[in-house]
């Protein structure tokens, strides 16, 4: 029997936090608030309004495609989608079809394979960044017992960001790694909270399959929408692959079409086949001059940009002397990048390594405890005298009679509950045993 | 009659004390009770009373210092967006919409105290020439009401005809202004794109449309002018070019000028008495110092094409939102020539046809720029009719769509955005006006203005009035 591989290209809609909504001045902070109180008759398409466009939007539209190593073309321009539907006030969408901000770029990632283990890296090709304008949002509803559909247009006109990537992902795995790198870039420059729940990250996967060793893009794409986390990207796409290899094996191709996500039932549906697909008929939109950049501004725009993920990383392993695999999980999140960088300055003899551990190890809260506390808790463990090796085994026998559940669960093959025992020992000793030395001893005494 | 002066006129003597802003807007309304009901120029007009009470505020707050609009009553073609007062755009869609907003020509206009009379009548969109493309009645033409007023701010231009009000405010997309202007003797700036602000007026196509004065003379037109326009924080195509003082200007000599008349403009198909009253008007220029010089303008014929490919493509989707589902009415609502203008657009931008139509129209557009770019490097100005007939019998345009594009061929330079002066030159035997109009270069409606303000220094054409 013939095999096949999938075939998947991502296109990732992203909310930008501007103060204020793409093509006016209304708030662009809509999330929980009463519906139709952040609107004005540009975003609600009244008649003779005209758009306005966001500088910031823009601009930062222009650094995540830098982010994304994109090229940045001199000319771009706004168009007009035309399409009916009620959370479009307009009757169309001001999108970018053909002149997009940002184009050709690439993005590596790394990521665990679950069936391997291993760490894979990969780079995927990103074909364009585009910015355009949300819609409304429709409320099925009853009113005066009748049903309804209410238009809340709070969310018209706040800037949307599109990334389509190339088809170059091979699986649902590789989808997850290259959506949480993206994730992990957009919050780095800090130009959207990309809050799937909220709605402000929304991930769209096309898929198709062929046969291995063709080297052809396949004839048709199916293009799931409404997903809303990288745990359902993964899912929607597993079963569209074992869909579509069903339908393949059966010598027959899966319909090009749109498909809906069901996170209740866990399976795709057809919402939209081709022949019922839309002629949005594009043009460039009136209402909008042309944007043509200068070398220089974007040469400006360029060094605005904050260090990025990958950099962080390689700079963490050359500065602190840290591991790759360290770096990676201190680097995760700005935040604690910014946090464990803080409590560096501040403990100035404390190893920059020592630091790394603690934070990697006991989960600091960085909310809660300062930098300037944390590495007063450091301080008073490291003055303290190192345990001798008799105290310590006291200790683990301690903690052996107490947590008999556990040593039993260890010893009939559990893992984790050599973890749970390690935790217990670690709190006991306040941490003033390294974990590597306490594991070891505890081994040797479990038996 | 007070009516008949000029804004200047008006506005020194309402400082002097000479009158008031009430009686001006007194004789407004008589002439808008006696007319009115004849020539159908409103769609709204506001409370009598109401206004009376805002000119009498007007007259006790006025000061040496007042802006020279203030007091002065105007009217509004009924596209503009006024808060709290009915905006219909002329189309049945829009019958009962109360705009929540204010475009920012009437906000200007209020901020420097001119007081509002009324909305008025046009072709629905801008969908026209004759301003019988409405569902509030045709206008009628004040010097044969068995004509039209032209369109598609004919409303304005028949009130200003008939001293309803002392100036009006047009929207220029491919001859609205002039087109009315010179059907019913009354002078008419289109603008150059970008000079005055689109925000709030109910866009027909959206690249081309320009907000100009409409008055009784060139004079007037100036001082509208400096007023409305300027760069706006809510138009992003509006330009920030500074605003030149229009009236300061206005007699600057303009010895050594060249105007240029296109030789494809006075051939075939233009009336051959519009024809001898343009070369009339050549001939006083020359007496003025004026060079008159023949030039050739081949892609004029071009002209409609790309206008109205482009136009009834823009057209087609600014009235998407028009869906039936928020203002009230349905689609059903729309007209039959606008139902025509948004099948057009739609099929031109449609995937398969988009490269052969508008594609092809913007190719146009650009050597059409390019054509005039050149014309008006061989001269300052230039000049030609405004329309190849007199005013039409009702009907005539209407029931044929084709010629209803045709009549706009000398005014739809538009794709090309330059500024266009069109002014009274005469009138028919059989006792209908004939308009002339000067193109300029872009920005440069000072010289227009210049031109035309030296024009009707010596000839009185423009004062002509109407007996209904």
């Amino acid at each position: 029997m013939d095999r096949y591989e999938p075939i998947i290209g991502l296109e990732i809609h992203v909310e930008l936090k501007t103060l204020s909504k793409m093509f006016c001045g209304c708030s662009s902070d809509y999330f929980g608030h009463d519906p139709n109180t952040h609107c004005c008759p540009v975003c609600l398409g009244l008649p003779g309004a005209l758009p306005v466009p966001n500088k910031k939007a823009i601009e930062w539209c222009v650094m995540l495609g830098m982010a994304l190593g994109c090229k940045i073309p001199l000319f771009s321009k706004f168009d007009r989608k035309n399409y009916f539907y009620p959370d479009l006030p307009k009757g169309y969408q001001i999108s970018q079809y053909d002149k997009p901000l940002a184009i050709n770029g690439k993005l590596s990632f790394s990521y665990k394979d679950d069936k391997t283990g291993k760490i894979e890296k990969r780079v995927v090709r990103i074909h364009r960044v585009h910015l355009e304008e949300d819609t409304g949002k429709l409320l099925h509803a009853k009113v005066n017992a009748k049903d309804c559909t209410l238009i809340d247009f709070n969310r018209s006109g706040v800037p949307l960001v599109e990334i389509v990537t190339e088809p170059d992902i091979r699986s649902s795995i590789e989808a997850r790694g290259f959506l949480k790198k993206l994730y992990q870039v957009i919050r780095y420059i800090g130009i959207s909270d990309a809050d799937m729940e909220k709605g402000s990250m929304r991930l769209e996967p096309n898929i198709s399959e062929r046969k291995i060793g063709e080297g052809d893009l396949p004839k048709y794409k199916v293009e799931v929408k409404n997903i809303n986390s990288f745990k359902f990207a993964k899912k929607a796409i597993d079963y569209e692959v074992k869909r579509h290899t069903e339908i393949l094996e059966k010598g027959q191709v899966p319909k090009q079409e749109t498909r809906g996500w069901d996170e209740k039932k866990g399976v795709t549906f057809s919402q939209r086949s081709k022949e019922e697909a839309h002629d949005y008929r594009y043009f460039p939109e009136p209402d909008i001059p042309p944007i043509r950049w200068t070398e220089k501004y974007l040469q400006s725009l360029k060094e605005s940009l904050p260090e990025l993920p990958g950099e962080k990383i390689a700079r963490f392993m050359k500065e602190y002397g840290l591991s790759e695999y360290d770096s990676a999980i201190l680097t995760d999140e700005v935040a604690v990048a910014n946090y464990f960088e803080n409590s560096i300055k501040m403990g100035k003899d404390i190893q920059p390594k020592t630091i790394a551990n603690w934070m990697i190890n006991k989960k600091v809260t960085i909310e809660k405890v300062l930098p300037g506390e944390f590495i007063n808790q450091i301080a008073k463990t490291l003055k303290k005298p190192a345990m001798d090796e008799k105290e310590v085994v006291d200790i683990i026998k301690q903690t052996i009679s107490e947590n008999e559940k556990a040593v039993q669960d260890y010893k009939s093959g559990k893992e984790n509950a050599l973890m749970f025992l390690l935790g217990q020992l670690m709190r006991k000793t306040s941490g003033r045993i390294d974990a590597e030395t306490a594991k070891k001893l505890l081994k040797k005494n479990l038996g | 009659m007070l009516v008949d002066l000029s804004i200047y006129e008006l506005s020194d003597g309402l400082r002097r004390k000479k009158f008031s802003a009430k009686d001006i807007v007194k004789e407004c309304y008589e002439h808008i009770e006696r007319f009115n009901p004849t020539v159908n120029a409103f769609i709204t007009i506001r409370d009598k009373d109401t206004v009376l009470k805002e000119a009498e505020e007007k007259d006790k707050n006025i000061t040496f210092d007042s802006p020279i609009l203030y007091g002065l009553p105007y009217i509004l073609k009924d596209s503009y967006n006024t808060k709290g007062l009915r905006t219909t755009a002329a189309s049945n869609i829009l019958r009962s919409y109360i705009p929540p907003y204010n475009a920012t020509v009437y906000q200007k206009l209020l901020d420097v105290g001119a007081i509002l009379i009324g909305k008025t009548n046009m072709d629905a969109w801008g969908h026209g020439a004759s301003s019988e493309n409405t569902d509030f009645g045709p206008v009628k033409n004040p010097w044969d009401i068995s004509r039209v007023a032209g369109g598609s701010s004919g409303g304005n231009a028949a009130a200003i005809a008939t001293r309803m009000a002392v100036f009006g405010i047009g929207e220029d997309t491919g001859g609205s202004i002039r087109n009315p202007s010179s059907w019913c003797n009354t002078t008419g700036l289109k603008v150059s794109y970008g000079r005055v602000s689109r925000y709030g007026c109910i866009a027909y196509v959206s690249s081309f449309d320009t907000m100009g004065p409409m008055a009784k003379t060139v004079q007037d037109c100036a001082n509208i002018l400096e007023v409305i326009a300027g760069k706006d924080p809510y138009d992003g195509t509006s330009s920030p070019k500074s605003v030149p003082k229009y009236s300061d200007h206005l007699t600057n000599p303009v010895k050594n000028i060249t105007l240029g008349m296109p030789r494809e403009c006075f051939g075939e198909g233009l009336d051959s008495e519009i024809r001898k009253l343009i070369y009339d008007a050549a001939k006083e220029y020359e007496k003025l110092g004026i060079t008159i010089k023949e030039i050739s303008m081949p892609m004029l014929q071009y002209g409609v094409p790309v206008y109205y490919v482009i136009g009834t493509s823009e057209t087609s989707t600014n009235l998407a939102r028009y869906d039936g589902i928020r203002y009230g009415q349905g689609r059903d609502k729309f007209s039959k020539e606008t139902m025509r203008r948004i099948m057009l657009g739609t099929y031109a931008l449609s995937s398969g046809y988009y490269d052969a139509y508008y594609k092809k129209a913007q190719q146009g557009r650009t050597l059409f720029i390019k054509e005039y770019h050149k014309a008006l490097s061989e001269c300052d100005a230039i000049l030609m009719p405004v329309e190849p007939m007199p005013a039409t019998k009702l009907g005539e345009l209407i029931n044929n769509p084709i010629q209803n594009m045709l009549a706009d061929i000398y005014t739809c330079q538009t794709p090309v955005g330059v500024p266009s002066l069109a002014l009274p030159c005469g009138f028919t035997k059989d006792h209908l006006p004939v308009g002339m109009q000067i193109v300029g270069k872009m920005f440069d409606e000072s010289l227009l203005l210049q031109l035309g303000y030296a024009y009707q220094k010596v000839t009185d054409w423009h004062k002509k009035s109407i007996t209904l």
